[in-house]
């Protein structure tokens, strides 16, 4: 704060010392900044959920607890793929930067494909649960249980049906301005979720298989 | 349809029945006049679809006022109500209608018409302030006022259609639980609000990029308004808070439609949990709500005093200090949860710290004033008004951040008085500052200033005779959300109390008159310069009402008050180049998006699954469609530029 309110006086400096000084920034700029506080919204939503889980994660009604039931080989393997679909993600953007179209394509087909496999993984973990009598209404362990990781799922479905679009859109306009700041913005989104099922993935299984 | 039926009409009950009436027959009334005046096509083009944040931000006051009326009715019905029923009288509204109505005034009052109100400011000046263009997202910041604009009709709904919530403004469980009101009523209240909290997360998102990124050339953070400052302030909380809010009613929604057990008794289900979740929102909130009306009693106490505003830097710190400070003292809201000694303290503590930082504004506003040549136009009478008012307001909380004094003031009038002494003194005279003070800049003519004395002191009065009585009932006893009560000494009070309510209707009565006689009167009170109060900072530098560009030439920022510095440096001279600009076109986005949200919460509400499926559908296809299209923006080039802005030079006459 020092340095920007010493520039107030010296107005030579404000240029070089404070933000902002240039005038508005340029829209990409501003557009991945705005979904960046999007994503940290986001997250908080999240930590409220991550919250009532810890606050709910004992109290099982004498229903099942997650010891009994986490299943780690299955979320394991449901990981890696939300993570190498992040790494896809992430050469797909690299590929789009580059007007490299068809390696585009093929980074996203193989983001969609992780993405899509996590979520069956996650469907099938859900009705298994289910059909043991351990669904979100057994307990408030289990309503918190689902409730988070259910909306950690939402966000994948939202994010699967988004590239699907986007890779439309592509295909349509070609790899304009527009288009490649939503690809930029989704590639933030699709990150943001890894980075929450790593917290998850800890605290929910982990921490519950023990 | 779902749980819909026409017992849903309540016609046996006449006062909801004629409430309903009214406010059909007030709403056939409005379309009919639109319709016979030809003005469908208008409203469309220039403000269903505007993307303009002065337009949107005029939308955002509008419903703030048409709001206010709806929450002032329900609070002068409850001041009638408790002046008759003591004893063994019971008042003319039976429990259940009572209870909805101090339900409906809470969530009413806070989200529908201070939010609205303070957002509206914000979106409409914040912008002008910066000397930018336009907020970062202009669509989305209409996206963003529908969806408030929905969530305020399904509350309106629910007066003809079924019920309102009768569970308090915040709808505690296990009270709002399915088990204990099995009705539809806290369902109106939840998807109403979850609505419309979107809507408010996606305008802070907006603004909060605005004011970090689209800055006019040289505006450095520490050469921005204070009212810019607060409303960073304000909107970095609601990106924090809003969000919290969104998953717990998420999650009690999960409890009444898919039965599972975060709150309720049975299952492990944990009720404090919802509390301190709520307050986690709760107590940011009422700071997203008080900071920019601090922002609006600094701008107006500075520009009507000729004085730049004592202590920037401090006012600044201290805005920030309070914002982080607001996430650290929710517990106090439930200091006999009984949590402990050691965490009632801590919370206490930390609740009485904040009074530091709002004492360090205080001050700063009073030497501000001190040897100014004070104008006492009608904003500084609301400025003066709320530092009185909102003192003792501070004082009182103050005593009920002290655990063992609230231990005996819980739930108690006493708090229901200390809460509008600052919501009403703080954010409700600011917004009243507000709108006097920028009126003229958003429409180009002066708001009459006998009638707005006259609606100051009608608000000061009664708000006085309305809520004093309050206290001294809380110290003698008297529990909040009572229909009626048995110690006949209490009515005296409730009766003074009442009479306040009614000179309040006064100056409500005042600041509507206000606004006809100034609208019909508008030829005489016109402003051209666009600078009637002599400002300081940059929405001043341009026309009143502003182009939809606001500035036909970036503004360059040299120092804190850029404005009057420019003054000071002698007259305006136009310009000599004028660069094309793009700005952006409007878009039906917004209005559609919010008719399906309204299509698909009344449709959750009742039950009616199909349609909540097709609202939600459509809705997301809105969204699609949108999107695949590119967005459209309408060049305006130099030369048009030039001459709008020569004009306007021209009109200002010599300086």
């Amino acid at each position: 704060m020092s340095a920007a309110a010493g520039t107030a006086q010296l107005p030579g400096l404000g240029s070089t010392l404070a933000s902002g000084s240039e005038g508005p920034a340029p829209v990409r700029i501003v557009v991945a900044y705005g979904f960046w506080i999007f994503l940290l919204s986001d997250i908080i939503m999240f930590s409220a959920l991550f919250a009532s889980y810890a606050v709910l994660s004992g109290q099982t009604a004498g229903g099942p607890s997650g010891r009994t039931l986490f299943e780690l080989r299955h979320v394991g393997i449901e990981t890696l793929c939300l993570l190498f679909s992040s790494y896809t993600c992430g050469l797909g953007l690299l590929a789009i930067e580059r007007r490299r179209l068809r390696d585009f394509y093929i980074a996203f087909a193989f983001t969609f494909v992780l993405g899509a496999t996590f979520l069956g993984l996650e469907l099938s973990e859900f009705t298994g649960l289910v059909a043991r009598g351990a669904g979100p209404s057994r307990s408030a362990f289990l309503s918190a249980f689902f409730s988070l990781v259910g909306l950690h799922g939402a966000h994948v479905t939202a994010g699967l049906s988004w590239l699907i679009f986007l890779v439309a859109q592509t295909a349509a306009r070609g790899p304009r301005d527009f288009v490649r700041r939503r690809l930029l913005c989704f590639s933030l989104f699709w990150h943001a979720l890894d980075i929450i099922w790593v917290a998850l993935l800890t605290l929910v299984y982990l921490m519950g298989a023990r | 349809m779902g749980k819909l039926s026409w017992s849903a009409i309540p016609f046996d009950q006449p006062i909801p029945m004629a409430a309903s009436l009214l406010i059909i027959i007030g709403a056939i009334a409005v379309l009919v006049l639109i319709t016979w005046k030809g003005w469908w096509n208008y409203l469309w083009r220039e403000w269903l679809t505007s993307v303009d944040h002065k337009r949107i931000g005029i939308m955002y006051v509008l419903l703030a006022l048409v709001l206010l009326l709806r929450g002032f009715i329900d609070a002068i019905m409850m001041r009638s109500q408790l002046a008759f029923a003591a004893g063994g009288a019971q008042g003319y509204l039976p429990p259940e209608h009572y209870d909805q109505i101090f339900s409906a005034h809470g969530t009413i009052m806070i989200f529908f018409m201070a939010m609205p109100f303070m957002i509206g400011l914000m979106n409409f000046v914040v912008p002008l302030q910066l000397g930018v263009r336009d907020v970062a997202f202009p669509v989305l910041n209409a996206i963003s006022f529908w969806l408030t604009a929905s969530g305020a009709l399904l509350v309106n709904v629910s007066l003809v259609v079924g019920e309102f919530a009768r569970t308090g403004w915040l709808a505690y469980p296990p009270l709002s639980e399915l088990q204990f009101s099995p009705g539809v009523g806290v369902d109106y209240y939840l998807w109403s609000l979850e609505i419309s909290g979107i809507g408010t997360l996606l305008a802070g998102i907006n603004l909060v990029t605005t004011l970090l990124k689209m800055r006019a050339p040289g505006m450095s953070y520490m050469r921005m308004p204070v009212f810019c400052w607060t409303a960073l302030a304000s909107n970095m909380l609601i990106v924090a808070a809003f969000p919290i809010l969104t998953a717990t009613f998420g999650m009690l929604l999960l409890d009444r439609y898919a039965g599972m057990h975060f709150f309720t008794n049975d299952g492990g289900g944990n009720l404090m949990l919802y509390i301190n979740l709520i307050w986690a929102w709760g107590h940011p909130e009422v700071y997203i709500l008080i900071l920019p009306a601090f922002g609006i009693f600094s701008e107006v106490i500075a520009t009507y005093s000729g004085k730049a505003l004592f202590g920037y830097r401090s006012m600044v710190l201290a805005t920030l200090a309070i914002c982080v400070l607001s996430f650290t003292v929710w517990l106090h809201h439930f200091f006999t949860m009984g949590a402990g000694a050691n965490v009632n303290a801590f919370f206490g503590i930390m609740s009485m710290i904040i009074a530091v930082p709002t004492g360090v504004k205080v001050f700063n506003w009073l030497f501000t004033l001190y040897r100014g040549r004070v104008r006492f136009e009608v904003p500084v009478l609301w400025a003066v008004g709320f530092m009185v008012t909102f003192v003792i307001g501070g004082l009182t909380g103050v005593l009920l951040a002290v655990p063992p004094a609230d231990f005996v003031l819980h739930n108690s009038v006493f708090l229901v008085a200390h809460f509008h002494n600052v919501i009403i003194g703080g954010v409700f005279f600011g917004a009243m500052a507000g709108y006097n003070y920028w009126f003229p800049k958003a429409f180009g003519f002066t708001l009459d200033k006998r009638l707005g004395i006259i609606s100051f002191w009608c608000w000061l009065i009664g708000f006085y005779l309305a809520f004093m009585p309050l206290y001294a009932l809380g110290l003698l006893g008297m529990t909040r959300r009572m229909q009626h009560y048995a110690d006949l000494t209490w009515r005296p009070y409730l009766i003074v109390a009442e009479i306040g309510a009614l000179v309040i209707l006064c100056g409500i009565a005042a600041t509507v008159a206000q606004l006809v006689v100034s609208i019909r009167s508008r030829a005489q009170r016109r402003d051209l310069t666009g600078d009637p109060w002599n400002g300081r900072t940059l929405e001043w530098s341009t026309a009143s009402p502003p182009p939809s560009y606001n500035f036909a030439v970036l503004p360059r920022v040299e120092s804190v008050d850029a404005f009057w510095h420019q003054k000071q440096r002698g007259p305006a001279t136009p310009p000599q180049h004028y660069a094309a600009i793009e700005v952006p076109r409007n878009s039906p986005n917004g209005f559609v998006t919010a008719i399906f949200a309204v299509v698909t919460g009344f449709a959750m509400i009742w039950h009616i699954w199909w349609m909540a499926i097709l609202g939600l559908a459509c809705a997301a296809l809105t969204l699609i469609a949108f999107g695949w299209m590119e967005r459209g923006e309408d060049h305006v080039s130099g030369e048009q530029l030039a001459d709008a802005d020569r004009a306007r030079l021209g009109r200002m006459g010599p300086a």
